[in-house]
C-alpha cells in the first residue's frame, strides 16, 4: 500500500471511491511514521491511537498529516521540541490546527524541530538529530525538520511548519519538497509557541504547490484571538491555480545570483547557481519575463545581524512565561528566584542561552538604540527595497542556500562567509510577512535544491500560481526521497 | 518647614473596573470571586496564547485622558515592560510607554483643596493590565490569576504638589471622576486605587519653576489608601527635613522606597542605580490602530455629568445650600439615588433634606453603604409624598423611615400596620372639633377674652380623640374658625 506517497487529490477520489478508507490511510501513514522514526528520528511523538474519521467534499478529510510540535495541541504533548516543556499537555488547540481538524484532516503524529523554532539545522531538539531522508548523514536544515522530513519520506501528503527567518523553505529545499508561507496574518498565529512574534509565520510543507493551496485554504483565516489575523474569505488559492502565467514578470537579485560574486565558489555552490539559472530560462520558456536587478550589497549584508537583533529581541521577552511555575516540570529551588533560574538553566540548551543573551544586550538601554532601533530601520530599508520590486515585478525568484544539504558532521562542508546573503535572503519574507514558497529545481550531487519564489503581500494567489506553471515544467513535483547513499 | 518647599508627584493606579472583560483577554473583569475561576490560557501567558485588545477598556482610558485635558494619539501602541516576578505569568507587562505616546499625554486638571481651586499638571495617563495577586504564608505563597490582565491606568502628574493635602484633594477628585464616568468603582479597600509618591523638598526662597532648584526625588512605592498617602508624603517631609538639618541632605541619593503601613514610615528599597532596565519594546502582537476624531468626539459625547456639573446644578437650579451639594455629590451612588428620586417627582429641597440628614446619618451609624440599603428612592418619593399629602405626619415619617430599614418592608405597609393615618377629610376633623367645642364651652369663653393660646389646647383634645391622626394644621385652622362663628 502506497497511498501516502500521492497528491491529496489523488487519495480523496480514491477515499470517495471507496477504493480506500481513513482508518487504512492512517495504519499506513503510522506505519511509515515508525520506521522513518528509526530511520530519521523526525517524530516527538507518534499518535497510534490515530482514528479515521468520515470523508466530506473537503480534500483534507480523512487524510493524515503530521503538526510540529510547537503548535499547541489539546491533549497532546507539545513540546516544542524543548526539555522545559518535555512534559506539557495543552489544553487548548491552536486555531490553524483546530482548522484542519474541521476539515476532518487527521493529524498522525508530531514533528521535532530546532528547540522552538530557534535553529537552522534540525540539530537541536531535546529528542536529538532529525536526519535527511535523502542522506542521513546530512541535516534536514530546521526549524521544521521533522515535518520537512516526514513529507519527503513519503508518511503523509503534508505537515505544518512555521517560519520565522526561512524555517520552511529552508528544509523543503534541502528535503526536496514543497515549503510555503502565506502572508503575515493569513494565518492565525493563536496556539503557535513564539519565537519572534514580528517574524513568526505559520505554513505548510508539501510535495506539490497544488497540495500546499488546498492545506493552507483550510488553515487560514481571521482569527478573534489573534489581532494581527486578517480576513482573507475572498482569497481561494486553490482555485486560483491556473498555470497562465504569460507575462508575469520576475526579478533575481545579480548580488546573490551571480557566482562571480563568490570567488571561493565551491563546486556544489557553482551547480546550484548554474542550476538556478537553468529554472530561469524555464521561467521564460513559459511566457514569463525575468531580468536581473541589483541591490546595495551593504543592504543584504546587512540582513542577517537584522534578523539576529530582531528576533533575539522578541524571544528573549516571549520566552519569559518559561518558568516552570504554571506549567512545565517545576525545578527545585529555595525561593521562586532559584526555581525560575534552576528551571531555565537545566530546560533550555546552550545554543538558545546565547540568543536570550543576544536578546536582552540589544534591548538594554544604553544599547538598545544602536542595536534594536537600528536593526527596526534596517529591516523597513530592506522591506521597502523589496516593495519598490514589487512595484515592477509580480516576484521575486531566487535560489535557496548555497546548495544542497549541509551535513551533520560540520567539518565535512566547506565555510565560505561569502555565502552568507545567499543562506539568509529568505528572512527578507518575514521582514515584510511576504507570501514566499521554496520548490524543488533540481538536484546537485544526487541531492535536492530549491528555488524560492516571494511576492508582495496578500498576492499569494498570484506567487502559488507561478510556482504552480513552473513546477510543472520541471520533473520534481510529488518526488519522494530516496536514499542516495 | 517654613524653611522649605515640598514639591510632590503622584503616580495613581486605578483598575477599570466597569468593563465586561479584561484589557487583553475574554476574561471576566471581577477578580473578588473564587480564586483562578476568571482566567483564560492568556491570562496564565500558556504558549501561544495572544493579547486582544478589549476596545471598551480603551474606550474608557480615552474618556478618562479628554477629562483630564491631555492629547490623545493618532495611533495607539501598546509595548512590553520585561520584568520577571511571580506575579507575572508572561515575564512582561502590556503597558504604555510615553514614547510612542500613550492614551493621554501633557495635560492638566483643576480640583478644589480646601476652599481653594488648584491646577495640578499631569504628565500622561496609560493603560496597562495588572498582575495577578499573590498571598504569603509561613510555609508557602498562592498566587490568584483573576486580576492578572484586568485593565489599569496608570496616571502620572508633574511634582505640582506642595503638600499631603493637596495631594489627597487630588486623588479624591480623581475618584470621584472615575466613578462618576463609569470609568471604575475606585475603591481602594478592594485594592483599585495604587499610588506611587515622590516626594522631594527645596529651599523655599528658591524658583520652582527651574527644575535644577529641586531637591533629590525620593519615590515612595504602593501607598494603598488615601490616609497611607498623606501618612507617607508627611513623614518623608520630615525625614527629608531632619537630614537639611543635621547637614547630610546632600548626601542623600535618588532612591525609591516603601510604605510601612504598620509603623507609618517609609523604608529604603533600591537607590537610583540599581532602577530596573524594562527594555521596553512595541507589542508585536497588537498591530498599531487608528484612533479617529470621530470616535474621540463620540466619546466626549458620552461623557457623563460628572461631579462637578451636578454640584452646580443642585445650588443654581435647585436652591440646594452649596453646604449640602457638596454633600450630595461626594459619592456618586448617593448623588444618583438623589437623582433618582427627583425623577419620580419628589421636591429637590425636601429630598436633599431627606437625603443629608436621615438616610446619610442612619447609614453612618450603622456603617452602611447606600447600596445595601433596603429604601429605594421610589419608596423615598412615597415617603416625602406622604408627608405633603398630609396623610401623616413630618415626625411619624421619620419613625416610618427607621421601620422600613429595620423591618425591610415598604412605607405603605408599615404605614397601614402601625394604624397610621392622618385624618385629612374636612367633614371628619370638623366633626370631631363640633364634638370638641361642645365639651369645652368655657374654652370658647376664655378664648373670646382674648387669650387665644387655648386653641393648642383645644386642638390636643382633638388629637387626644383622634390618637394623634389628624392634620394639625389643618385642625388648628378649623379650630379658630370654629369658634369664631360661635
Amino acid at each position: 500500500m502506497n497511498y501516502m506517497s500521492k497528491t491529496l487529490k489523488e487519495i480523496h477520489e480514491d477515499l470517495v471511491k471507496g477504493n480506500i478508507t481513513s482508518d487504512d490511510l492512517i495504519q499506513e501513514s503510522l506505519k511509515k511514521s515508525h520506521e522513518l522514526q528509526e530511520k530519521c528520528n523526525a517524530f516527538v511523538t507518534i499518535l497510534d491511537n490515530a482514528k479515521g474519521v468520515k470523508i466530506t467534499d473537503n480534500i483534507l478529510s480523512g487524510i493524515p498529516y503530521g503538526i510540529k510540535d510547537n503548535y499547541s495541541t489539546k491533549g497532546i504533548l507539545s513540546t516544542g521540541s524543548s526539555n522545559t516543556l518535555k512534559d506539557y499537555v495543552p489544553f487548548f488547540t491552536a486555531t490553524a490546527i483546530e482548522n484542519l481538524e474541521k476539515a476532518g484532516a487527521v493529524a498522525v503524529n508530531k514533528t521535532v524541530m530546532d528547540e522552538f523554532g530557534m535553529g537552522g539545522t534540525g540539530t537541536t531538539g531535546h529528542t536529538g538529530i532529525v536526519r535527511n531522508p535523502w542522506d542521513t548523514s546530512r541535516m534536514c536544515a530546521g526549524s521544521s525538520a521533522g515535518s520537512a522530513c516526514a513529507v519527503a519520506a513519503g508518511v503523509y501528503p503534508y505537515a505544518t511548519g512555521s517560519d520565522t527567518g526561512d524555517s520552511i523553505r529552508k528544509p523543503a529545499a534541502y528535503c526536496g519538497i514543497v515549503g510555503y508561507k502565506p502572508t503575515y496574518g493569513m494565518i492565525s498565529r493563536y496556539g503557535l509557541f513564539p519565537f519572534a512574534s514580528s517574524l513568526d509565520h505559520c505554513g505548510v510543507l508539501s510535495r506539490c504547490v497544488e497540495d500546499a493551496a488546498i492545506v493552507v485554504d483550510n488553515m487560514k483565516g481571521i482569527d478573534k484571538n489573534d489581532m494581527t489575523s486578517w480576513d482573507s474569505s475572498k482569497i481561494h488559492l486553490h482555485d486560483s491555480l491556473n498555470g497562465q502565467v504569460k507575462g508575469k514578470k520576475l526579478c533575481y537579485i545579480k548580488e546573490i545570483c551571480n557566482i562571480e560574486n563568490y570567488p571561493n565558489a565551491s563546486a556544489e555552490l557553482k551547480k546550484h547557481l548554474e542550476n538556478f539559472q537553468a529554472t530561469i530560462t524555464k521561467c521564460r520558456d513559459l511566457g514569463m519575463e525575468v531580468e536581473e536587478v541589483s541591490i546595495d550589497q551593504k543592504l543584504l549584508n546587512a540582513l542577517a545581524s537584522v534578523y539576529v537583533v530582531i528576533s533575539c529581541a522578541e524571544a528573549t521577552s516571549n520566552m519569559s512565561n518559561l518558568t516552570g511555575i504554571i506549567f512545565g516540570p517545576r525545578a527545585e529551588g529555595k525561593n521562586y528566584i532559584d526555581m525560575m533560574k534552576n528551571y531555565r538553566t537545566e530546560g533550555f540548551s546552550p545554543l538558545i542561552k546565547r540568543r536570550f543573551v543576544i536578546g536582552s544586550y540589544v534591548l538594554q538601554a544604553q544599547n538598545k538604540n544602536r542595536y534594536f532601533f537600528n536593526a527596526q530601520r534596517v529591516r523597513r530599508l530592506l522591506v521597502d527595497e523589496w516593495k519598490k520590486l514589487y512595484e515592477k515585478y509580480d516576484a521575486v525568484i531566487l535560489p535557496v542556500g548555497s546548495g544542497p544539504a549541509k551535513h551533520l558532521d560540520g567539518s565535512l562542508d566547506i565555510l565560505d562567509e561569502n555565502t552568507q546573503v545567499l543562506e539568509e535572503h529568505l528572512q527578507v519574507g518575514n521582514f515584510g510577512g511576504f507570501p514566499s514558497i521554496t520548490i524543488p529545481n533540481g538536484f546537485v550531487d544526487n541531492l535536492p535544491v530549491g528555488v524560492n519564489i516571494t511576492g508582495n503581500c496578500y498576492d499569494d494567489a498570484n506567487v502559488l500560481n507561478i510556482a504552480y506553471a513552473l513546477e510543472s515544467v520541471m520533473d520534481y513535483k510529488n518526488q519522494i526521497a530516496k536514499e542516495v547513499k | 518647614m517654613d524653611n522649605y518647599k515640598v514639591l510632590i508627584g503622584l503616580e495613581m493606579h486605578c483598575e477599570i473596573s466597569e468593563t465586561n472583560t479584561k484589557v487583553f483577554s475574554s476574561a471576566a473583569n471581577n477578580y473578588n470571586g473564587l480564586a483562578n475561576s476568571n482566567i483564560r490560557p492568556v491570562d496564565m501567558a500558556f504558549p501561544g496564547t495572544l493579547p486582544v485588545v478589549n476596545k471598551e477598556a480603551v474606550k474608557k482610558a480615552l474618556m478618562a485622558s479628554i477629562i483630564l485635558n491631555c492629547k490623545q494619539p493618532e495611533y495607539m501602541y501598546f509595548e512590553r515592560k520585561n520584568y520577571y516576578y511571580p506575579d507575572l505569568p508572561k515575564g512582561f507587562q502590556i503597558t504604555q510607554e510615553t514614547k510612542p505616546a500613550p492614551v493621554g499625554i501633557y495635560g492638566s486638571l483643576s480640583y478644589e483643596c480646601g476652599d481653594l481651586i488648584k491646577t495640578v499638571r499631569i504628565n500622561n495617563i496609560h493603560l496597562e493590565e495588572d498582575a495577578a495577586s499573590s498571598d504569603h504564608y509561613a510555609t508557602c505563597s498562592t498566587i490568584d490569576y483573576n486580576r492578572a490582565g484586568v485593565p489599569l491606568l496608570e496616571l502620572v502628574t508633574y511634582p505640582d504638589f506642595h503638600s499631603a493635602d493637596e495631594a489627597v484633594a487630588f486623588l479624591e477628585t480623581m475618584r470621584s471622576i472615575y466613578q462618576y464616568a463609569g470609568i471604575s468603582e475606585a475603591d481602594s479597600k478592594k485594592g483599585q486605587i495604587r499610588c506611587d509618591v515622590n516626594v522631594s523638598i527645596m529651599d523655599k526662597n528658591l524658583d520652582e519653576t527651574d527644575e535644577k532648584n529641586w531637591g533629590t526625588k525620593v519615590e515612595i512605592k504602593n501607598v494603598n489608601s488615601f490616609g497611607g498617602v498623606r501618612d507617607a508624603i508627611n513623614y518623608e517631609i520630615e525625614r527629608q527635613i531632619e537630614l537639611k538639618e543635621s547637614g547630610e541632605y546632600d548626601k542623600m541619593e535618588q532612591q525609591t522606597r516603601r510604605f510601612d503601613e504598620e509603623t507609618g514610615t517609609t523604608i529604603y528599597m533600591r537607590s537610583k542605580v540599581d532602577a530596573i532596565d524594562y527594555k521596553y519594546f512595541i507589542e508585536p502582537n497588537i498591530p498599531k490602530f487608528k484612533i479617529s476624531k470621530e470616535w474621540l468626539e463620540e466619546i466626549k459625547k458620552s461623557i457623563p455629568e460628572l461631579a462637578n456639573e451636578r454640584k452646580e446644578k443642585y445650588i443654581n437650579e435647585y436652591g440646594i445650600s452649596a453646604y449640602d451639594a457638596k454633600i450630595l455629590v461626594k459619592e456618586k451612588s448617593i448623588a444618583d439615588f438623589y437623582e433618582d428620586t427627583l425623577k419620580l417627582g419628589a421636591n429637590p429641597k425636601s429630598t436633599s433634606n431627606w437625603v443629608t440628614s436621615i438616610i446619610l446619618g442612619y447609614l453612618n451609624k450603622n456603617e452602611m453603604e447606600i447600596k445595601d440599603m433596603y429604601l429605594t428612592s421610589q419608596m423615598l418619593f412615597d415617603l416625602i409624598k406622604m408627608v405633603e399629602d398630609g396623610k401623616i405626619s413630618s415626625k411619624q415619617s421619620k419613625e416610618v423611615f427607621y421601620k422600613v430599614m429595620e423591618d425591610k418592608k415598604e412605607p405603605n405597609m408599615i404605614v397601614s400596620e402601625l394604624g397610621m393615618k392622618q385624618i385629612g377629610g374636612e367633614d371628619e376633623i370638623l366633626k370631631i372639633v363640633t364634638e370638641v367645642l361642645d365639651e369645652q364651652p368655657t374654652a370658647i369663653e376664655t378664648y373670646k377674652q382674648g387669650r387665644t393660646n387655648i386653641v393648642d389646647f383645644l386642638v390636643g383634645q382633638v388629637m387626644k380623640k383622634t390618637r394623634g391622626q389628624a392634620n394639625p394644621a389643618m385642625t388648628r385652622n378649623m379650630m379658630i374658625s370654629e369658634i369664631e362663628k360661635r
